[in-house]
């Protein structure tokens, strides 16, 4: 008979679990999981300023590891504080396992002291959430919460667990098994026969890959599936890195500011084969315009994203790895020599333009001059906005769980706390973080977290003094009505970082700014680099809003 | 990457659905229903619950209009965790009718 009270056993599970490092902030109804945290000898806890970050922290180590990470938050306002790196967790796929302290049993429902129903609140962003009401109940919640997290499409699930659960005493014989993923469904044969008709039988055909890919460990496939059957591939925001950009048959990213040769390869496209993407509107633009003459045949773990926003004339329901390795064999060796020809015409017709690229000074100079500093080891994140949108443009991504972007949500505030959470995660491997002037502000204080922790996290901070994707929507959308979207005061991000204990370098004053960006991404622990962009630089080429793919401005 | 522009809502035609759902019976459930109904502006005129013999397990009817919309809301329904298994019946079905005498 095994004895200890729940706050103990729900560490021994997440030790069991393999969990080794988690993020969190304690207050009053988590203090019993807490106390029994500091006697852990497995599990290491990385103190947040603010529980989104703590989220995001969890976020980022699961992104880079693609397995549950956990963080912590107290009843109340540090639940609540948790909500948006929940629901951002939830739109992109990724695995992760939220608890939370409650207040006691007895006063759910008093309205008592930072009381919040989180339950009630994270329904419809979680993959599923428990609200526990006994000790015992843990032995089965803490296992199915992991493996819910990580079956299927991966998502968040959310633990509540009221204080005088986490003290009661329990008794039982023996530890539940470490959780392990149900098994995907198998694609059905027949399907994957005829999706392999389809692909041999097709002239125009492209390959159109999601997150799915990345979550699925699937990119070797992808790559292979592509070389043998000449598909010309495209990939969403989320998959970037799945094939190495200079692979000759990546187009690189489509939708609304993919390149045009892309979007109008697309259009022309016979048949499209859609692997772990979900047809998002970022992504397709216009619905019914999209690859107006292809057939589609689409494979998906969840069944629910098959014909949801266009029908499949193949839609196969497996984990797209194993449906892929089944699907290879019975797809014919095709040089489409006819069809990859024009494909070529088109990229050299209509390329991606990314202007200014020898001056590091410039938005997509300085995304291309990091990264032939960092090199492909290095892992990316970003926060939303333009500089976003210009990261995933122009930097050369070879492989997958390299960039780590928010794509469902757009959260400002993902890119450093997502940073922090990857270098925890791959200590060895440097970080850069992307960030806006806007967006560095939605988590600023994670840097005292960093700063603690002595991360490889490098901060590119294209300070345009402006939320620039909004500028950018009213001065091509509004009638250059310019409105919420300009700052009037200027903060020194270089003092601020300094007063956490980070230094920087600015490129605007270093004399030689490449030099200085190669000093700054080549130090140990973290770093600070700033760098102005002028706030008419938009991000180009552009699907205005509603519109189809093919019909896009600038660029 | 802000600003959206959705096609109009197909308005919800006329014919009467029930769905009939085993589902584990704990607080909770219900609310994860609902609520996905709910936040998908998908309209449930009639509701119904009871404790099945095993009572680990109840059983929900649900009255929904059919609408193109109901596929996608029924593959939601199916991936709720503690939803064990989702059937539909059509409009003739009596579990809402014989119990019209309560209402009317
Ligand atoms: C939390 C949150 N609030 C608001 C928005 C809407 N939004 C999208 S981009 C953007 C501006 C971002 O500014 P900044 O981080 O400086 O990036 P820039 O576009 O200037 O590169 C805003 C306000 C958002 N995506 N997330
Ligand atoms: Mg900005």
């Amino acid at each position: 008979m095994i004895q200890m009270t729940g706050a103990e056993l729900i560490l021994r599970l997440l030790e069991r679990q393999g969990i080794r490092t988690v993020a969190g902030i304690p207050g009053g109804a988590i203090l019993p999981l807490y106390d029994a945290l500091s006697g852990s000898k497995l599990i290491r806890h990385v103190l947040a300023r603010h529980e989104q970050g703590a989220g995001f922290i969890a976020q980022g180590m699961a992104r880079v590891s693609g397995r549950p990470e956990v963080c912590f938050a107290s009843s109340g306002p540090g639940a609540t504080n948790l909500v948006t790196a929940i629901a951002d967790a939830h739109l992109d796929s990724i695995p992760m396992v939220a608890i939370t302290g409650q207040v006691p049993l007895s006063m759910i429902g008093t309205d008592a002291f930072q009381e919040a129903d989180i339950y009630g609140m994270t329904v419809p962003v979680t993959k599923h959430n428990f609200l526990v009401r006994s000790a015992a109940e843990l032995l089965q919640v803490i296992p199915d919460a992991f493996r819910l997290a990580m079956s299927g499409r991966p998502g968040p699930v959310l633990i509540d667990i009221p204080k005088d659960v986490q003290t009661q005493v329990v008794s039982f014989d023996a530890f539940p098994l470490p959780a392990i993923p149900d098994a995907a469904p198998a694609g059905d044969p027949d399907a994957i026969e005829e999706a392999a008709r389809l692909i041999n039988a097709a002239e125009r055909p492209v390959l159109y890959v999601g997150g799915g890919a990345v979550h699925s460990g699937a990119a070797q496939q992808i790559v292979a599936l592509a070389e043998r059957a000449g598909l010309p591939t495209t990939m969403t925001l989320m998959a970037l890195g799945v094939m190495p950009i200079d692979h000759p048959l990546s187009l690189g990213m489509l939708g609304m500011h993919g390149a045009r040769h892309t979007n109008f390869i697309l259009e022309e496209s016979d048949l499209l084969v859609c692997v772990g993407a979900r047809f998002d509107d970022r992504a397709i633009g216009k619905a019914a315009q999209f690859c107006p003459r292809a057939k589609i045949v689409h494979i998906d773990i969840d069944p629910s994203e098959l014909h949801k926003i266009r029908n499949a004339h193949v839609a196969i329901n497996g984990d797209v790895g194993a449906v892929l390795d089944a699907l290879l064999p019975r797809v014919n060796v095709r040089l489409r020599k006819r069809w990859l020809s024009h494909v070529g015409s088109l990229k050299s017709r209509f390329p991606l333009h990314l202007p200014g690229l020898d001056d590091p000074r410039s938005h997509y100079g300085l995304v291309q001059a990091v990264a032939s500093v960092v090199g492909d080891e290095a892992v990316v994140t970003t926060d939303v906005g333009q500089h976003q949108m210009w990261a995933a443009q122009a930097y050369p991504f070879r492989r997958p769980r390299q960039w780590l972007t928010s794509g469902g949500f757009g959260t400002m505030g993902f890119g450093l706390p997502v940073a922090i959470g990857a270098a925890l995660a791959v200590p060895a491997r440097t970080v850069v973080c992307f960030t806006g002037d806007g967006s560095f502000k939605m988590n600023i204080q994670e840097l005292a977290t960093l700063a603690e922790e002595g991360l490889n996290v490098k901060i590119v901070l294209m300070n345009n003094n402006s939320l620039g994707l909004v500028y950018q929507q009213q001065s091509l959308f509004y009638g250059k009505r310019v409105f919420a979207s300009k700052y009037r005061g200027a903060p020194d991000f270089l003092k601020i970082a300094e007063g956490f204990g980070i230094g920087g370098v600015d490129l605007d004053t270093a004399q030689n700014p490449r030099a200085a960006l190669v000093q700054a991404l080549s130090g140990p622990g973290p770093c600070l680099i700033h760098a102005s962009i002028d706030r008419e630089e938009f991000v180009y080429p552009m699907v205005p809003p509603g519109g189809a793919n093919t019909e896009m401005i600038g660029g | 990457m802000i600003e959206q522009v959705a096609d109009p809502l197909q308005e919800s035609g006329f014919a009467k659905v029930v769905l009939e759902l085993e589902v584990n019976n704990h607080p909770g459930v219900m609310s994860h229903i609902c609520n996905l109904f709910a936040r998908r502006a998908f309209n449930v005129e009639g509701i119904l619950c009871m404790p099945m013999s095993d009572p680990r397990r109840s059983r929900i009817w649900l009255l929904v209009f059919e609408d193109q919309r109901l596929e996608q809301m029924v593959l939601q329904v199916e991936k709720l965790v503690d939803v064990l298994s989702v059937r539909r019946h059509g409009a003739e079905h009596e579990v809402f009718e014989r119990l019209e005498k309560f209402f009317y």
